[in-house]
């Protein structure tokens, strides 16, 4: 209770041009934030300093400069790791971006309101299964014995369980899971985007003649481009971090499935298998970098984050 | 309205076949959505209302029994001395404990990075940007090696204490605080004689109603259905979240682990049906949570 803040009142009339709250200053804001500023040294920042200590350094604390980096990555395991990771990515991104975007449009512009959001009320429920939940029901609409759609996997040529865990699978079977449980809520976000759109713009294009397909591509699109990047940096920067998909579906496997499938599983296998916390740490920084870019990239390129007020 | 009808209007000419097409792929693509999203949903109901041995030849959509529901429940309470419900109760204190300790720091966080300027403040704002757009996995690894660190692996707190730290919570308390609050009614408290700390607890709070809901929100749902830090971070299974729990009902299932399963009564059924109480919490919220999704996401968009 002593956070006085007296500067309004002793001086009102020298800076009348200012809003109050500019004189704000002093200690009253980090004390607000002070909670948090705590969490966010504990676990946002001191986790990663420590992990990049770790990377340069070894078991005895000694700096061995890159050694970690280049030891971790001429793991075998290392280089098929992140092109695994990479091709899933390259799927989950085309597909996400494709999908999500058109019906959003669609729902948006081409169907009843009422139908519109009972579909996309609907199409993001799936959500609420988001982690091992979905990796089990999965587990279950893609074994043959139990699948509603095993007509559709016979069709595919999968006729087992096996046959569908061959490894050229896993990306679209992660694929699948990451669409079932995300796709519906950006569907919800993007249609809210649109929404956005003023109608005097939609009206405008249909009076030049544009039709719907015209109007998405040239109009709507393009305005919610911004929406568009910021779905798609996110999708990519999670995508990077892969590990309930495998690692669920490794045990569910039977060991079929490679137990360092993703690079987080790679690392999980360094610190809690091999015992090297360095080099868990190294893949660690790895990953790390990657989001760290991502982050960057949407805070520096963008206008989407509003660090101060207009 | 024919394609050889003379001097036609040509938008109208070429609307009628292309209507139908894109009509066509409307209701293809939607159906298509449809039947991808809600069918594995409908299955899973389904599911523990059949034996094992239904599910399998039984036609996949169908009812079984409410009375296999008992059975199954019978089978999932009994595995390891009910762990099912040590694991939904340990959820709750993991989601619940971490959601309060994120109220209590984002919102007078939120609400000082909104209305006050302190030294340093950019740095803390651009810090919680950066960490929140990051995703919460590339965090968890180095979590878990400074906690080793710390000797604290296997306590509530390695859980609770890495989940109540929600910059994204923080982002929508600033970003609330910044667009939403009236400055003639801080500016009219502030001559009356309030202190800071009265302008925050007496003004900014009760109209803080609305975005407290949506950081609950977000932080409950993320932290009930987290994996990947429990699983590191707490070796026993009496400390189990429902979400490792479901991964150990996982290795107990003859259905994918015939050794270690055999003999276990944990089938089909139960398992869907352990899936079905893990996420019902979360489920119950997202049947009312469109709207908040949306103004979470978009939050800090509109004020262009």
């Amino acid at each position: 209770m002593t956070l006085v803040d007296t500067a309004p009142v002793a001086a009102p009339a020298r800076r009348r041009g200012t809003p109050p709250r500019r004189r704000a200053a002093g200690p009253a804001g980090w004390l607000f934030a002070g909670g948090y500023t705590v969490l966010l040294l504990a676990f946002g920042v001191f986790p990663t300093c420590y992990a990049f200590y770790l990377a340069f350094t070894n078991d005895r604390g000694q700096f061995t400069g890159i050694n970690q980096f280049t030891k971790v990555a001429r793991d075998y395991r290392f280089g098929p790791a992140f092109s695994h990771v990479l091709v899933y990515l390259v799927l989950w991104l085309v597909a996400l971006v494709v999908l999500t975007v058109l019906a959003a449009v669609v729902l948006r512009s081409r169907v009843r309101p009422g139908l519109s959001a009972l579909l996309r009320f609907l199409y993001y429920i799936p959500g609420a299964l988001a982690g091992v939940a979905s990796v089990l029901v999965w587990l279950f609409m893609l074994d043959p014995d139990v699948s509603p759609v095993s007509r559709l996997l016979d069709a595919l040529g999968l006729h087992s369980f096996a046959a569908v865990l061959a490894p050229g699978n896993l990306p679209v079977i992660f694929v699948l899971i990451a669409f079932w449980t995300g796709a519906g809520g950006w569907m919800v976000v993007m249609y809210g985007a649109l929404n956005n759109i003023p109608d005097e713009v939609l009206e405008a294009a249909r009076m030049d003649g544009a039709g719907h397909w015209r109007t998405a591509w040239h109009i709507q699109i393009p305005m919610i481009r911004q929406w568009i990047a910021y779905m798609t940096i996110l999708a990519f920067a999670g995508g990077t971090q892969l590990f309930v998909e495998p690692q669920l579906l490794q045990t569910a496997s039977l060991g079929r499935v490679s137990p360092t499938w993703s690079p987080n599983q790679l690392a999980y296998v360094y610190a809690f298998q091999q015992g090297d916390f360095n080099g868990a740490a190294a893949i660690s920084v790895f990953l790390l970098a990657l989001g760290l870019l991502c982050a960057g990239l949407l805070v520096a390129r963008t206008n989407m984050f509003t660090i101060e007020e207009k | 309205m024919t394609a050889t009808a003379p001097a036609p209007r040509p938008a109208a000419r070429r609307a009628t076949p292309s209507a139908a097409v894109s009509a066509l792929v409307i209701g293809v693509l939607l159906a298509a959505l449809l039947v991808f999203f809600v069918l594995p949903v409908i299955w899973l109901l389904l599911a523990p209302t059949k034996t094992a041995g239904q599910i399998v030849h039984d036609n996949p959509l169908s009812f079984g029994s409410f009375r296999h529901i008992g059975t199954a429940w019978r089978h999932l309470y009994d595995f390891q001395d009910h762990a099912l419900l040590t694991w939904l109760r340990n959820s709750a204190v993991y989601s619940l404990g971490s959601l309060v300790l994120t109220l209590a720091t984002s919102l007078p966080a939120g609400y000082a990075l909104a209305l006050t300027r302190f030294r340093g403040r950019t740095t803390l704002l651009v810090a919680t940007l950066v960490t929140m757009i990051m995703p919460s996995a590339t965090l968890v690894l180095p979590i878990f090696l400074e906690l080793n660190r710390f000797h604290l692996i296997g306590t509530v707190w390695s859980v609770i204490l890495p989940f109540s730290f929600y910059p994204f919570g923080v982002y929508l308390v600033y970003i609330y605080f910044a667009t939403s609050l009236p400055r003639d009614l801080l500016a009219a408290a502030r001559i009356d004689g309030c202190t800071q700390w009265q302008l925050f607890t007496r003004i900014a709070l009760p109209l803080a109603r609305p975005v407290v809901g949506l950081v609950a929100f977000f932080s409950f749902v993320g932290n009930w259905n987290n994996f990947f830090l429990p699983y590191l971070v707490l070796p026993n299974s009496d400390q189990f979240p429902i979400q490792v729990g479901l991964n150990q009902l996982l290795t107990s299932t003859p259905s994918f682990n015939p050794v270690a399963g055999a003999g276990l009564n944990i089938t089909i059924p139960e398992l869907s049906l352990a899936i079905i109480v893990a996420i019902l919490p979360v489920l119950v919220l997202f049947l009312f949570s469109q709207r908040t999704l949306v103004s979470g996401m978009l939050a800090g968009a509109t004020k262009e």
